[in-house]
């Protein structure tokens, strides 16, 4: 008898014990902001992204953790990459404070849905922005953060100069990227025969060209760079002349938030304008006695520029000073100092003849 | 091939006990010019294979890949000051087993192989500093949890079972910890990684799948048409599914059905599609273990005017469940080797960290090194399990009665 | 269920069982029914706030990729619904060839367990204790990119007679293709298999008459391989010619080449699957009581004879049932072949999943094409299981 009653009282402790845990495991729903009465519309739960943020205390960004550069998990288990810089950004506009974000690593296959389910607030995972993408896919991509082309690299000792030259290979291609539409594009157009094998991640691909099981591989421009500064011999691989795309890369949010658009975009644009200025992480605080309107008003000491976003008006001196403009972002994770030692290009600011240009913060 | 020795028409000596070592190579290697061929050819098979690949172990692999991440294979990004937590959910188990140990098994003999096998098994995969404390509590753990059961084994027997039922909760308890500011702060879900995530889907997944599954197969023996066809629909439709399209559609369409609002991260929705899954298989060995009841018992169960519900409760299902409990393990085993389907919808289990090392530009090169280790950590567990189970088997008298 | 006691004193409604029960079914398929139209308005709200489509008109649109290997003509400029069947084919065609392969060696692993040879008997132990103890996916990851992509490259391939050459790009096999003759030939093999069917048709009856079933596996493909010998000489023309395979600046050019991902996920599917129908095999050996092995010998049998007419037929009855699931369990398996980069339906369908965002059509369709196969399947072995049944006297 003794023995039934421990059993019981075992089993109701199981059934409370994991409806604890069940309880915790679920993110509670985001509480309504105390002016909005909870609506039907979904819209207006999906609206309130930032009110969530802020919530939650914590930022989630959905990035790459294996693309060298962009986003990459360091042996310590942290974050690092140009991609991961913009989510750190993007904390900092926030809550002035870059840390405040949770990553996480999405494959190529997963990262829409995983948006589309509001799972994650901000997709920076170098994503190409295409119409389709913007449109169906249930996303609106901000301004591009890195201009980009897709490229394919073959071994200099294979005699390939160019992609007419490409009849019969093997190439190796990431699966549901647009960069297997585009090789099928190219390749149709220069009519070109070839055999495409495709993986599921990039290193898979990688690797298999690596050890010859295709002639020649593809992605990005900045991807194949990346990967060649960690290949065991850089200067076996040369990267043919043609261009195959457009890749502007850019972060992503849900569709049906405007006020939350407009922060991403804002925090992109910060970043360039800071830039343009010559504003960096370093002599930012000299700034702050400068007498230009514009940059006041950037800084947030005339105005209201981030109360205007629906954040505080530090919000751009935040994002400088504790993350830094678009030529410290950049040449920290890319650029001349780093193993890939890219060249800005298009990626330059107007001013220098690149393709960055911010509109006013006023 | 299987020529059998009886055959023979010509008088053969007696049986003698004892072989000589040429004795023993003549009967069982070279009894007939085809079983010496076949000893050979399987001979040479076995140095073909044995011989690079020994050569290759002792010089040009390079093991250090395992030991350099092995903190990453057992708990992926766990916050390494949060390790202990690990720990303690692992002196648990050295305690409830002991306890366990010293209420069922009778025989010393057992319980000095377990405190062997433990510390023995956790030197191969653990080559982090100051491990031995834990493996010295972990000992100590288990003994006190014997000498306990061995001490009072009425009351213990008792407590043992509630310790086995608390067990489960209380460890995922334990690593997903509460608010920050607590004793234990909170650790996401997806810091969650390595072995550990594999065997919480795996445990997660036989667990709550029990009661479904019992649920399902009784329904699916229901006199209730209604309910006996959803039952069926259920169980065929999800054992005709790969196990990756459940886990897809968990990843992929869970958060869809839910209110929106409400979120649910991956390593839950990879559980829940776990869970779907091992519900429909369990079902059936259920349903074999109903099927193995001799009639009389349910004639019998009428004959004394038990009703419905009554008979299931205390005739049938007690019989059946024990009757499928080797089965269950089998399961289980099953569901540890599947869970490594969660790496392919990224997932950082133990496959998934091992994609994850491969990646590093200081690893390239070493798949033949990772993935033979990950073979080995799988096949331990299972062989293992399977091992226990055998023995469970005997000790239940499964079959005997 | 209904007891002859409730007829005896009038129960009331609400206590007899038979009230209760259509009540019960009614609780559950209302239950159930809700819960369904909870999650569907769930999803449905979902999508429409986020202005995502629903619908299967994707399928006529652009697939917009390449495809590996194809078994049908596809290029990018196919649709969706054609890059789909290129996945349903390639999964039929790795779960099919595995199935006979697998069963096949299983067979073999299976018999060579209950062998008296100690060193065969350990090795088919060691062989099955290994694979059923480690996760399929484990190992066909390990078989490609430790083993089918460590091979020799194209360019230093590995030749063995044949020739056959051994790359990391494929194996390159001699093989025949059809000449000028190869119209009428092809008639000719129609032939043969007719002959063929008649001649284990009849050979059948036979047995049936006389009770001594002749060896049918033997003679009919024999007859077959007769007609299509003398075909050969009668007809005009080559009906085959050999094509060889030939390295012709980056690929090799003639013969037949399988992918290293075909190979890696068949091999894979097959060593892995044929552990487990060893087992079977070995079990269904076992079943065989004792004594039948002795009446057979005590009555002059060889052990061929034995194994053919007295052990096998008995065991297969116990080994069919066990063996349907383990085909299921390939073709399901099969699915795995995206860790290998083999475009089966599954890899297909979540290409097309990214391109057009379509999940929820996406997964339905991948269910219905597994549970086709599940099916189709079942239905075969339950037919073959029913047959056998038959035979027993």
């Amino acid at each position: 008898m003794v023995r039934k009653s421990f059993i019981m009282l075992a089993l109701l402790l199981v059934l409370a014990l994991t409806l604890a845990a069940c309880g915790q495991a679920t993110t509670p729903a985001p509480a309504p902001a105390p002016e909005q009465p909870a609506v039907s519309e979904p819209a207006q739960v999906a609206g309130n992204t930032l009110a969530t943020i802020k919530a939650r205390g914590k930022l989630i960004c959905g990035v790459n953790q294996a693309v060298p550069g962009f986003g990459f998990l360091q042996s310590d288990g942290s974050f690092a990459g140009f991609d991961i810089d913009f989510c750190k950004a993007l904390s900092a506009a926030i809550f002035g404070d870059p840390n405040m974000v949770e990553y996480r690593p999405l494959t190529a296959s997963e990262r829409f849905t995983t948006l589309q389910a509001g799972e994650i607030d901000v997709l920076i995972r170098n994503t190409t922005w295409t119409l389709t993408r913007d449109t169906e896919l249930g996303g609106n991509f901000v301004h591009t953060t890195f201009y980009d082309g897709q490229g394919i690299q073959v071994p200099v000792d294979s005699g390939i100069n160019s992609i007419t030259e490409l009849g019969g290979t093997a190439i190796c291609v990431q699966q549901g990227t647009t960069t297997e539409l585009n090789l099928a594009d190219q390749m149709a157009a220069v009519g070109v025969q070839y055999t495409p094998v495709v993986f599921e991640t990039a290193d898979e691909t990688v690797n298999a060209y690596l050890e010859g099981r295709c002639d020649a591989w593809t992605t990005d421009m900045s991807g194949i760079v990346a990967r060649q500064s960690i290949f065991p011999d850089p200067t076996a691989h040369k990267i043919l002349p043609e261009v195959l795309s457009k890749e502007p890369l850019g972060p992503m949010v849900r569709h049906g938030d405007d006020q939350w658009f407009d922060i991403v975009q804002w925090t992109v644009f910060a970043t360039f304008q800071a830039e343009e200025f010559g504003i960096t992480s370093q002599n930012i605080d000299t700034f702050m006695s400068t007498e230009n309107p514009n940059i006041r008003q950037m800084l947030g000491l005339e105005g209201e520029m981030g109360v205007k976003l629906g954040l505080s008006n530090d919000w751009a001196y935040n994002i400088v000073k504790l993350v830094g403009n678009y030529a410290e972002i950049f040449n920290r994770n890319l650029g001349p100092d780093t193993p890939l030692g890219l060249a800005r290009g298009l990626n330059a600011s107007w001013v220098d003849g690149g393709l960055l240009y911010a509109p006013p913060i006023r | 091939m299987t020529t059998s020795a009886s055959s023979r028409s010509d008088v053969l000596p007696p049986p003698s006990e004892r072989y000589t070592l040429l004795g023993w190579f003549r009967k069982n290697l070279f009894g007939s010019w085809l079983d010496a061929l076949l000893t050979l050819i399987a001979l040479a098979f076995a140095v073909a294979i044995l011989v690079p690949t020994v050569r290759w172990a002792t010089t040009s692999a390079r093991w250090e890949v395992i030991p350099n991440n092995v903190e990453l294979f057992m708990f992926g990004s766990y916050p390494r000051d949060q390790v202990w937590r690990l720990w303690l959910c692992l002196w648990l188990l050295a305690l409830v087993t002991g306890m366990l140990w010293g209420v069922y098994v009778r025989r010393r003999s057992f319980m000095s192989l377990f405190l062997i096998a433990l510390p023995v098994l956790g030197m191969l995969f653990t080559f982090a500093s100051g491990v031995w404390v834990h493996y010295a509590a972990m000992i100590v753990a288990g003994l006190a949890g014997w000498a306990l059961a061995r001490w009072r084994p009425r009351l213990m027997s008792s407590v043992a079972l509630v310790g086995t039922l608390l067990f489960f909760p209380l460890v995922i308890l334990i690593i997903r910890g509460f608010s920050e500011e607590s004793f234990l702060p909170g650790v996401a879900t997806n810091l969650w990684g390595g072995l550990m995530l594999s065997l919480l889907i795996s445990v997660v997944g036989i667990v709550f799948s029990f009661p479904f599954g019992v649920l399902l197969a009784l329904g699916r023996q229901s006199n209730l048409p209604a309910v006996r066809t959803l039952s069926i629909l259920y169980i065929e439709i999800i054992r005709g599914v790969p196990l990756i399209t459940l886990l897809f559609m968990g990843q992929v369409m869970l958060n869809f059905f839910l209110p929106s609002g409400i979120v649910v991260d991956r390593v839950i929705r990879a559980m829940v599609a776990v869970v779907m899954f091992a519900a429909a298989y369990l079902a059936e060995n259920v349903r074999g273990g109903l099927q193995a009841i001799p009639k009389g018992q349910y004639e019998a169960a009428d004959a004394v005017g038990l009703s419905g519900f009554h008979k299931m409760t205390f005739i049938i299902l007690p019989q059946a469940l024990r009757a499928v409990i080797p089965v269950l393990v089998g399961q289980f085993i099953g569901l540890f080797k599947d869970t490594t389907l969660v790496a392919l919808v990224g997932l950082l289990d133990l496959l998934g960290i091992a994609r994850g090392v491969l990646a590093n530009p200081a690893w390239i090169g070493t798949q033949l090194e990772v993935y033979l280790f990950l073979a080995f950590i799988y096949w331990i567990f299972s062989y293992a399990m399977s091992y226990a189970s055998r023995r469970l088997e005997v000790a239940l008298g499964v079959g005997e009665r | 269920m209904t007891t002859t006691s409730s007829e005896q004193h009038a129960v009331p409604f609400w206590r007899d069982e038979r009230y209760l029960q259509v009540l019960a079914q009614i609780l559950v398929v209302a239950i159930i029914a809700g819960t369904l139209y909870y999650l569907a308005n769930n999803l449905v709200t979902a999508l429409a706030a986020q202005n995502i489509p629903i619908g299967f008109d994707f399928l006529r649109l652009t697939a917009g990729f390449d495809i590996g290997e194809s078994s049908i003509a596809y290029s990018r400029a196919s649709t969706n619904a054609q890059a789909l069947l290129v996945g349903v084919l390639n999964t039929l065609r790795v779960s099919f060839l595995g199935i006979i392969f697998s069963t096949i060696l299983g067979a073999i692993v299976g018999v060579a367990r209950l062998s008296n040879n100690w060193l065969v008997n350990k090795l088919a132990g060691i062989y099955v204790e290994i694979l059923r103890n480690i996760p399929l996916l484990v190992f066909l990851i390990f078989l490609y990119s430790a083993a089918f992509v460590k091979l020799p490259r194209i360019t230093e391939a590995l030749e063995l007679p044949g020739p056959i050459y051994l790359t990391n790009r494929g194996f390159f096999v001699p093989w025949a293709e059809p000449g000028d003759g190869w119209s009428t030939y092809r008639w000719v093999l129609w032939v043969g298999l007719l002959v063929a069917i008649v001649v284990a048709w009849v050979l059948r009856r036979q047995g049936q008459r006389t009770g001594r079933m002749p060896l049918i596996l033997l003679w009919a493909p024999l007859a077959f391989v007769v007609v299509a010998l003398l075909g050969w000489f009668i007809v005009p023309g080559q009906p085959l010619v050999s094509s060889i395979p030939v390295l012709e600046g980056r690929n090799f050019t003639g013969g037949n080449g399988l992918t290293p991902e075909f190979m890696a996920v068949l091999l894979g599917l097959v060593v892995y699957t044929s552990a487990f129908i060893a087992e079977v095999v070995r079990a269904g050996i076992q079943a065989v009581s004792k004594g039948q092995r002795e009446a057979a010998t005590a009555l002059g049998l060889s052990g061929f004879q034995t194994l053919r007419l007295v052990i096998l037929p008995q065991a297969q009855r116990v080994i069919i049932p066990p063996l349907t699931s383990q085909y299921l369990n390939l073709t399901k398996n099969s699915s795995l072949a995206v860790a290998a980069g083999y475009p089966d339906v599954y890899a297909i369908g979540r290409t097309i999943q990214n391109q057009s965002g379509r999940s929820i059509e996406i997964i339905a369709l991948m269910m219905i094409v597994y549970l086709a196969f599940s099916l189709g399947t079942s239905l075969f072995m339950n037919w073959y299981n029913k047959r056998i049944r038959l035979v027993e006297r």
